[in-house]
């Protein structure tokens, strides 16, 4: 019966240190998850597909490029636009606006946890600087 | 209406005169109509060895290759990989020599590379459809699908493939930025630089050979340089007998 105050103190103690995580939520205020930094293109304001199309699929568009290019010898892609580019990650996306594979492309993927393909295990990610008339 | 037998018999043959004849209109017409719009390229390639010998050691159109082509050198035979390379005569034809032939000649180099085959055996054994021949008659790789069985190395009949034991980048010497490298466990070849026949300009090797040894053409154009070379001049092709068609020629 003596053992009653320390019985109720570890307990007050246990219940103190599971709910951390709950009464850091409440005391904390105006969290912001930081979004990636993603460094966009400084002279060119429209990709080769809409951005919300970009956002969603572009593992699709570039899969179609590769195949097209390597399979069907077709290297020019015309936009919805109308402007035509050529099909190729290094020379279209990175070479043309994007710039650098590290602050464009690694930025957003590592944010999200996803493993893509390994392209630049073969192709080249350090193009000459983005040039500056489109 | 009654009609005799003999009657009978002289309208069935004239009916099958008729179709006969008619199939015999369409099936000409055809031909000559199928003769006029396909129109066929076949690239191909014939070696002057004797131009090619002209300077001894000469590695000019095989540098050019494998620059270019970021191709890896590694110090380690058992890990060489190539595009264009050098080996003897004789073992390149080995019936193609007496048992009298000079030693010299037996083992002057011969030049040699991808055979884009007509009927490439690489391409039968292909578990992932990986290797194909284009309609312009070369036989080209999809890195992105090859799975590295080795396979192909194993059919070709001509030793025109590597394998990336390791990965390739540290022994490139310095990395054409225009042209991708190749990842470890995939195998590799020639192409015929497909990228420049794209651009309507003949492969590498065909310009960087200062002796003009090396003629590319369209084998399917009766008029093509490569054709009338191959007219004018015996040629040889890497074991022909195996009947995989091959689209290099050596000019004895």
């Amino acid at each position: 019966m003596n053992d009653r105050p320390f019985i109720v103190a570890g307990l007050i103690v246990f219940v103190a240190i599971v709910t951390t995580p709950l009464w850091r939520g409440v005391t904390a205020r105006n969290v912001v998850l930081a979004a990636p930094e993603i460094k966009l293109p400084a002279h060119e304001k429209q990709c080769v597909a809409p951005l919300n199309y970009m956002r969603a699929s572009h593992m699709q568009l570039l899969e179609q490029w590769r195949d097209d290019v390597v399979r069907q010898q077709q290297p020019r892609y015309a936009a919805y636009n109308g402007r035509v580019y050529e099909k190729s990650l290094s020379k279209t996306c990175l070479s043309q606006c994007h710039g650098s594979r590290q602050e464009f492309c690694d930025r957003c993927h590592n944010y999200n946890g996803v493993a893509a393909l390994n392209c630049w295990e073969c192709h080249n990610d350090a193009p000459p600087a983005p040039r500056s008339t489109p | 209406m009654k009609i005799t037998r003999k009657q009978f018999f002289q309208l069935a043959g004239l009916s099958l005169i008729a179709v006969g004849a008619k199939k015999l209109i369409k099936g000409t017409g055809e031909a000559a109509a199928s003769e006029g719009a396909a129109k066929t390229t076949r690239w191909g390639m014939a070696i002057d060895l004797e131009k090619c010998r002209q300077k001894e050691g000469c590695r000019s159109c095989i540098n050019a290759c494998h620059s270019a082509h970021n191709v890896p050198q590694f110090a380690d035979r058992a890990h060489e990989v190539k595009w264009v390379w050098k080996q003897p005569f004789s073992d390149v034809f080995p019936f193609a020599q007496t048992q009298y032939t000079e030693n010299r000649f037996a083992s002057l180099p011969v030049l040699l590379m991808c055979n884009h085959c007509d009927d490439p055996p690489c391409q039968d054994v292909c578990p992932v459809d990986a290797t194909w021949r284009t309609d312009d008659g070369v036989v080209t790789i999809d890195f992105h699908r090859c799975i590295g069985c080795r396979y192909c190395m194993a059919a070709c009949p001509y030793g025109s493939r590597s394998f990336n034991w390791q990965d390739p980048r540290p022994a490139i010497a310095t990395v054409n930025p225009d042209f991708p490298t190749r990842a470890k466990g995939v195998v590799e070849k020639c192409s015929f630089c497909e990228e420049r026949l794209a651009k309507k300009s003949g492969p590498l090797c065909v310009e960087a050979c200062e002796e003009k040894a090396l003629v590319f053409g369209d084998l399917d154009q009766p008029d093509s340089e490569i054709r009338k070379v191959l007219r004018l001049r015996f040629a040889l092709q890497r074991k022909p007998e195996l009947g995989t068609g091959p689209s290099v020629y050596y000019l004895l």
